[in-house]
């Protein structure tokens, strides 16, 4: 049973990643990673990560993707043109990429002592997991709320609409590419 | 077929999946063009390395792996409000998204 939901999440999971690199489109895209962020909130149940598990969905496909929407939106982006790339990326990049993915891969498979996630796999709580957080490391939780607080404050510095930057001299030299 | 009714999974195709995951993510930052996509390629690494994290968490019954996972969610997400507000600013100023004319500091 285990089997068949890791299959199943583990190909919907590369699907929607390999749909994300396809779209032309950045809404779709957006779609696609809410996909393999969802299928990865199940693949982190099946680790016994319940509480990850709630996380990923509502910070990440919750919170995350829905700020990206929003700028998709706002911004009225339109379809990407299609341009090759840099000749460095599909020389290098592009073969490099597959290296490491079948370096990976092998040495992955070949490592010795790795268990398996099935029906007995312990499942962390959020009970075991606030206790560390709340004991252990309670400096670093505190510190991420200040973190979170400047970025807000930074998000809000930088996309308002600013008395201090002038608008570009040169804009009549662009091409817009705003879909309309 | 017997061996689909086997309950466990092994660790290391999680791994095997995270790579992929990971190196998809690498693709999508070298092929697209459009700045957001780009940046939605970036959390995909992310959360590829999240993956990793929980199954070295579920290796070794450490619950310390997901509580990094945990901070990663938190950081990625000033990250995502921060890079979205200086994507809307390069927009602003700049009236396009394509990476290709985002080049002024390019010689």
């Amino acid at each position: 049973m285990h089997l068949i939901v890791f299959i199943l999440f583990a190909v919907l999971c590369l699907a929607g990643a390999v749909n994300l690199l396809l779209q032309t489109h950045p809404i779709n895209s957006a779609l696609s990673l809410i996909v393999v962020m969802t299928s990865l909130a199940v693949l982190y149940l099946l680790l016994g990560a319940e509480f990850l598990a709630a996380a990923q969905v509502i910070v990440y496909s919750g919170a995350i993707m829905v700020l990206f929407t929003f700028v998709v939106m706002l911004l009225n982006a339109g379809r990407e043109e299609r341009t090759l790339g840099s000749k460095a990326a599909k020389r290098i990049g592009f073969p490099a990429v597959v290296v490491i993915l079948a370096v990976l891969t092998t040495l992955l498979l070949h490592v010795e002592g790795l268990g398996a996630a099935g029906p007995n796999t312990p499942i962390s709580t959020t009970e075991d997991l606030s206790t560390v957080l709340f004991t252990n490391l309670l400096l670093p939780f505190e510190v991420t709320s200040v973190l979170i607080l400047i970025a807000i404050l930074g998000a809000v510095a930088l996309a308002r609409k600013g008395h201090g930057d002038q608008p570009p001299a040169d804009n009549s030299t662009q091409e817009g590419t705003v879909a309309k | 077929m017997n061996f689909l009714l086997q309950s466990q999974v092994p660790l290391s195709w999680f791994l095997v999946l995270s790579a992929a995951l990971f190196v998809l993510g690498v693709v999508g930052f070298l092929i697209k063009r459009n700045l957001i996509t780009v940046f939605m390629s970036i959390e995909l690494m992310l959360n590829a390395v999240n993956l990793s994290f929980v199954t070295f968490a579920t290796q070794w019954h450490a619950v310390k792996g997901q509580i990094f996972v945990f901070f990663v969610m938190m950081v990625a997400a000033a990250e995502a409000a921060v890079g979205l507000a200086i994507i809307i600013a390069v927009f602003r100023a700049r009236a396009t998204l394509a990476v290709d004319r985002i080049d002024l500091m390019k010689l």
